[in-house]
């Protein structure tokens, strides 16, 4: 096991309110750690010396969750790509690093404290759309409506979206378009999402806007940074989807 | 607000005005370029400035004009907004900054506000140099078998044995491919028309246009100065 001695510079910030800073701290870590067990070690030393703890979203640590939101030497989720900060390893970086860590930066995403933002605009992004109605009771046959494998591919891709918010983190306008865009294409891809297509790209770029994000102008950093390698196809389909659902729906608001 | 605003005042409608005005703007440019090419036959100006009497006179061609100038202040007022808008949306960026991206044009893409505005300036001392002598200015005029016509190419001339200007006019034909390198390919994605079998295509036509029309714009100027020197 090789150890590495480390220069940590880290965003802390109080609250909402405070303003923050990069402090800088100095960190014994083993190239076998992932990022987050190297900041749990942090965290230790912090507390040993009576200072406050670093405060950092995670959850799974097994790369499906979307929660280990942060910037890591300018890249969200950091240098490897196709991956959440849970799934990089210390060995990524080279004894005697320094490693600047921030927290995803967006006027729709507030900083609530340290490396947590808020990243609730998104659930109200799904609210608005990110669902199919169906009538509840017995569970239906798997498999009753055939779909063929390219669309259940296609759609299973923009699936595999977690909402992590890297995509909004990476574009320079913190548009969340790629974000809102998987959503929408996993959907209205599938037979079951066809009945409410046109209501659900209309309602979710509709609540996108109100939420604040920026705009796209086709820079494609989310999705060279997106961990689930999601396309900006999708993108241009809910774009177009926007489009004809509004040149065609039937309803005047 | 009627649907109609509703979806043109919507994130996806706003860079769709952008899109649309954007392309009409890239087929204006050949068409000017075809005009100005007809500055490099050597007859005295004789067929431009027939050409410039056409484009002055012709009624449909009047009337796609007041709709290019609504288009050039649309995408150049719209996209300042935008601009302005994206860089609020952001709220400040990182320490580190050193996001990748897939689309190799993306470089451009950060900066297509700053080009923009660079383009506006070219425009606007450009209008005030050809086009408003055209329009308002005291050109001498010219008899062309029994036509009178305004003699642009006497402006023209001058501009272009000016060593300064040469290089201005240059340099603002590399600032609009950059513009363009972005801006062909993106409208199509914007509007989006994003398919395995026709992107790479339009990608590549984009490529060649953004190279090859500024080139010809620029080229005119260079052989005018060397010609005349």
């Amino acid at each position: 096991m090789s150890d590495m001695n480390l220069t940590l510079k880290v965003w802390r910030q109080k609250n909402n309110q405070s303003k923050g800073s990069l402090e800088t701290y100095k960190i014994l870590a083993s190239e076998h750690m992932s990022f987050l067990e190297m900041l749990d070690v942090l965290n230790e030393q912090l507390i040993q010396e009576k200072k406050e703890p670093l405060a950092f979203e995670h959850d799974c640590r097994e790369w499906i969750c979307g929660a280990c939101s942060m910037v890591i030497n300018g890249q969200p989720h950091g240098p490897q790509r196709g991956t959440t900060t849970c799934q990089l390893h210390m060995r990524q970086f080279k004894d005697g690093d320094t490693i600047v860590v921030e927290p995803f930066r967006a006027k729709a995403f507030p900083v609530i404290k340290d490396l947590v933002v808020d990243r609730s605009a998104f659930d109200r992004i799904i609210q608005s759309g990110g669902f199919i109605s169906v009538n509840t009771g017995q569970a239906v046959d798997g498999n009753s409506i055939p779909i063929d494998k390219d669309t259940a591919s296609a759609a299973f891709d923009a699936a595999t979206c977690i909402g992590c918010g890297a995509c909004v983190a990476a574009c320079p306008n913190a548009s969340a378009m790629l974000f809102t865009s998987a959503k929408v294409s996993h959907l209205n891809q599938l037979p079951q999402g066809k009945l409410e297509a046109k209501q659900r790209v209309l309602n979710m770029v509709s609540q996108m806007d109100e939420e604040g994000f920026g705009l796209c102008s086709n820079v494609t950093a989310c999705e060279a940074e997106c961990p689930k390698e999601i396309s900006v196809e999708n993108i241009a389909r809910m774009n177009r989807e926007y489009i004809g659902a509004s040149l065609t729906s039937d309803k005047f608001v | 607000m009627s649907w109609f605003s509703t979806f043109l005042t919507s994130s996806i409608g706003k860079k769709l005005v952008m899109s649309l005005t954007g392309l009409f703007l890239i087929v204006f440019l050949l068409v000017h370029l075809t005009g100005n090419l007809q500055l490099l036959i050597d007859d005295g100006g004789r067929q431009f400035n027939l050409y410039a009497k056409f484009m002055t006179s012709n009624p449909f061609i009047k009337i796609t004009s007041y709709g290019l100038y609504a288009f050039i202040l649309l995408h150049a007022v719209q996209g300042i907004l935008l601009w302005l808008k994206n860089r609020a949306a952001k709220g400040g960026g990182y320490a580190v900054n050193n996001t990748k991206a897939t689309n190799t044009v993306a470089g451009f893409a950060k900066n297509m506000g700053w080009l923009g505005i660079i383009i506006l300036v070219f425009l606007l001392i450009h209008l005030y140099q050809f086009w408003l002598q055209m329009k308002l200015g005291t050109l001498p005029m010219v008899n062309y078998d029994g036509v009178e016509v305004k003699n642009l190419y006497v402006p023209v001339m001058d501009a272009f044995s000016n060593i300064g200007f040469v290089i201005f006019y240059v340099l603002s034909m590399v600032v609009i491919a950059f513009h363009l390198w972005h801006g062909f390919q993106s409208s199509f994605q914007t509007l989006g028309l994003n398919h395995k079998k026709y992107t790479p295509f339009i990608q590549f036509l984009g490529k060649a246009y953004s190279i090859l029309i500024p080139l010809g714009f620029a080229l005119i100027p260079i052989l005018f100065f060397l010609r005349n020197s």
